[in-house]
């Protein structure tokens, strides 16, 4: 009836269908004879094909475990695919000609690189080492760290001794005469570390850039004059602007260049050598708030518009950094004596030297009061140098040139190119002016438990992530931070200039309205009576002239 | 940061160059335990350190056996002595978010509003006192800001369980390289805002028991976290960029992760001009 013959022992559902029930029944009446049906079930399956020598309950079991290990979409749909799979895989060796590549994780060559900072140099003898333990411009970086970390600043000692060894390696590749860790930038993608450099004296690098533009102004003008006469063309009105002069930026060696920088990413990558500061970009760096992604030559999108990438900016920050924030102990630095003493050094003076007497004071009285630290790097001015400069002063040449050409330039400066002072070198910090209510550094001691070998600390208000310490005759500066100035007003972008007028207006131009025909006419009349009155006048006096020559 | 992994920890955020020094780390280590055990804290976190103008504040968190509970919040002048600092509520974010500049350095100082507005004026004229904040409210508001908004955990870090009571998994071995340079691996460890508005199929991709909280990838504005590979590419270093200061560290396929907040305690407004 169902096309199930009567079960035979070996096949599935023997033992299931009893008489009287039917196999569809759930229950079966006796369970010995369940069980033992289960086992005949199970020994079916378990039977070995003849042609394959797989077993059905093996090559269940196989594919369930795949299906439920990779839970694909859809099982039942490719289930059949599944089967031929797991079939499939019977066949193919554990061993795979291709094999998964050891992963080389980027931290492994980023350990190569740090690994070669620890190897010594080639070539180097034992007559260099004690040459070099002599005198090295190396600074003892791991001192300078211990100390402010009296103070709870300061990276982790792995990257200080990295740091120490990469600027070992820094002073073996360039001539350098003294050389100080700056300090450490931090960026969006990567960070920047900081060494201030000097060179030896007459070992600098000449300029392999084109020195800045030369100033436009007069020769513009007398240029476009002349074209304008040898053509007769019509063309548009050339525009008389004339851009603002370039300051020229200070030399290297002196004010805002005084010290060379060179940063890298990470100790172990390249030094690269910072271009010298323009007065350009200090200013404008005044004026935006920029993170560093870096990358030293990402561009520096902003308003106003950067002259420069993201070298140049950086250069710009660390200057004004330096300028707001490298102090030292009152003493330890003094003016170099000059014979002359009379003379006045125009900017104020801009070099100074150890102070052989130094007595240091007590850190009691370095954290108590700020007049006992001092400025020794010079401030710059608005105009974005250090020692003023008058722009529109000629040198020989421009005045020659110029007296071919008729000046056009005012002799008295404009507003804002007004002779700028700022404080001279060495000034104590008490004058720094604060900000709203905050005073302009906070000084404390690094420990009020044992003040006898506590260290003095300052940290910068203005420029946040700026610190000093001093402890008897050692002292140092850093930092470490993001490169911005604190404002507690919040950044303010520049607004764009006004729209400059494109022409005077005048009597010349301004629209009047037309008269009207009455008023036309009347003005007619009006100066008919006046010519009539006239002729009446001219005759009587010619009348009366011919009476006179008559007489 | 763990109490327990302090030393390791300070290490690993060295890198934006503020710490603590040997002084406090060593006191930390014994006035946190104590912290434990007087409060009866499941675990204690160090927080940080807000900087003030004259002193710092260092703050503790202390967290019962929901970590996602409200938690209990202790500051100290010198590590040794801590305070507990009182629950914050929505009105004293509120008048926090009025007021500018650093702060102080003394608790009790009380902070004059600038700027005057209509309810202001109601409140003099009823009572006849102008509107101060004390230093200790203000602290906490913010505090509670900065954890709002950029304190974060890794994912899978932490669990929530069929009850509700988010505990830590014991099974996080850490996030791999790839998926920790990534910031969909992060977490805001706060009320989820976002996690109601994904669509229902992204949500059918999510594990329950880990995937609780928002992500870090839709902060606004885009771009306010760094994420760096320090110390030779083995420590992930995440750093905010709204509230400048606070340094998150992970150290891939271990246990190890904690953020800490060394900073003037001041959102960075000019974000926007700035990235």
């Amino acid at each position: 009836e169902r096309g199930h013959g009567p079960y035979q022992p070996h096949e599935p559902g023997y033992g299931l269908y009893q008489p009287g029930y039917s196999p569809y029944d759930d229950q079966i009446p006796d369970p010995k004879s369940r069980t033992l049906a289960i086992q005949n079930a199970k020994a079916y399956l378990l039977k070995s094909s003849t042609t394959s020598g797989l077993n059905l309950y093996d090559h269940l079991a196989n594919m369930l475990t795949k299906i439920l290990d990779e839970q694909p979409r859809n099982a039942v749909d490719i289930i059949e695919n599944i089967s031929k799979d797991v079939k499939w895989a019977h066949f193919q060796k554990k061993m795979d000609t291709l094999r998964d590549e050891h992963e080389i994780l980027p931290t492994f060559e980023a350990a190569e690189k740090r690994k070669a900072l620890f190897l010594k140099a080639n070539g180097e003898g034992d007559e260099e080492l004690e040459e070099e333990i002599g005198e090295t411009p190396l600074p003892n970086v791991m001192e300078t760290a211990f100390y402010f970390e009296q103070a709870g600043i300061g990276l982790s000692k792995d990257e200080s001794y990295h740091i120490f060894l990469a600027l070992k390696k820094l002073i073996s590749v360039q001539p350098i005469q003294t050389c100080r860790f700056w300090g450490k930038i931090l960026g969006l993608e990567m960070n920047y570390i900081i060494a201030e450099v000097q060179y030896h004296e007459g070992e600098e690098e000449e300029e392999t850039e084109e020195e800045a533009v030369t100033e436009e102004g007069g020769k513009g003008v007398g240029e476009v004059e002349d074209e304008e006469e040898e053509k007769e063309k019509d063309e548009p009105p050339k525009s008389t602007y004339k851009p603002p002069p370039v300051i020229p930026k200070e030399e290297n060696g002196t004010g805002a260049n005084k010290y060379v920088y060179f940063v890298c990413n990470e100790p172990g990558k390249p030094w690269v050598k910072l271009p010298p500061v323009t007065p350009a970009q200090i200013v404008c760096a005044r004026k935006i708030k920029k993170f560093f992604t870096g990358r030293l030559d990402a561009p520096v999108v902003s308003f106003p518009p950067f002259p420069g990438n993201e070298a140049n900016y950086l250069r710009a920050q660390i200057a004004r950094i330096s300028a707001g924030t490298q102090i030292s102990p009152i003493g330890f630095y003094q003016f170099a004596e000059e014979e002359d003493e009379e003379e006045e050094v125009e900017g104020g003076r801009d070099t100074y030297e150890e102070n052989p007497d130094f007595q240091p004071l007590s850190v009691a009285e370095m954290v108590d009061s700020l007049s006992a630290w001092v400025h020794n790097v010079q401030s710059i001015l608005k105009q974005g140098r250090c020692v003023w400069l008058n722009p529109l002063q000629k040198t020989e040449e421009e005045e020659e040139n110029e007296e071919e050409e008729k000046a056009e330039e005012p002799d008295e400066l404009p507003q804002e190119l007004q002779q700028g002072i700022g404080p001279p070198l060495l000034t104590p910090l008490s004058e720094d002016e604060g900000i709203q209510n905050m005073p302009a550094w906070t000084a404390q001691p690094s420990t009020n438990l044992i003040p006898q070998y506590a260290v003095a600390v300052l940290q910068s208000n203005r420029w946040p992530g700026a610190y000093a310490f001093a402890s008897g005759k050692k002292f140092d500066n850093i930092y470490f931070g993001w490169g911005h100035k604190y404002s507690p007003e919040n950044h303010a972008p520049a607004l764009p200039p006004p729209v400059q007028a494109e022409y005077p207006s005048g009597p010349e131009i301004t629209e009047m309205r037309d008269p009207t025909v009455e008023e036309e006419l009347a003005f007619k009349a009006a100066r008919e009576e006046a010519l009539a009155a006239a002729e009446e006048e001219e005759d009587e006096e010619g009348a009366e002239e011919d009476e006179e020559e008559d007489d | 940061m763990e109490a327990s992994s302090l030393p390791a920890a300070l290490e690993l955020v060295a890198g934006g160059g503020a710490g603590l020094s040997p002084e406090k780390r060593a006191v930390l280590g014994s006035s946190l335990l104590l912290l434990q055990r007087d409060y009866r804290f499941e675990r204690v976190w160090f927080w940080g350190c807000i900087q003030g103008v004259c002193g710092a504040y260092y703050i503790a968190e202390g967290l019962g056996p929901d970590r996602a509970a409200p938690r209990s919040r202790l500051y100290s002048l010198n590590c040794v002595e801590w305070s507990l600092l009182p629950p914050v509520t929505k009105e004293m974010v509120t008048q926090a978010g009025r007021l500018k500049g650093r702060f102080q350095g003394d608790p009790s100082f009380e902070y004059e509003y600038t700027e005057r507005n209509a309810e202001d004026a109601e409140r003099l004229f009823e009572d006849g006192k102008e509107p101060t904040m004390k230093e200790e409210a203000r602290l906490v508001a913010t505090i509670e800001q900065i954890d709002r908004a950029v304190g974060i955990i890794p994912r899978g870090a932490f669990v929530k369980t069929p009850l509700g009571s988010v505990s830590e998994n014991r099974n996080f071995e850490g996030l791999s390289l790839t998926e920790a340079k990534r910031l969909s691996s992060y977490f805001h460890f706060t009320e989820p805002v976002n996690l109601k508005n994904k669509t229902l199929l992204e949500k059918a991709d999510l594990d329950p028991s880990t995937d609780f909280l928002d992500s870090l990838e839709h902060d606004i504005p885009q771009g306010s976290w760094t994420v760096q590979l320090e110390k030779g590419g083995t420590v992930v270093v995440l750093r905010s960029l709204l509230w400048l200061g606070l340094t998150f560290y992970h150290v891939p396929m271990t246990k190890q992760y904690g953020y800490v907040y060394f900073g003037n305690g001041e959102k960075n407004l000019d974000l926007p001009f700035m990235l």
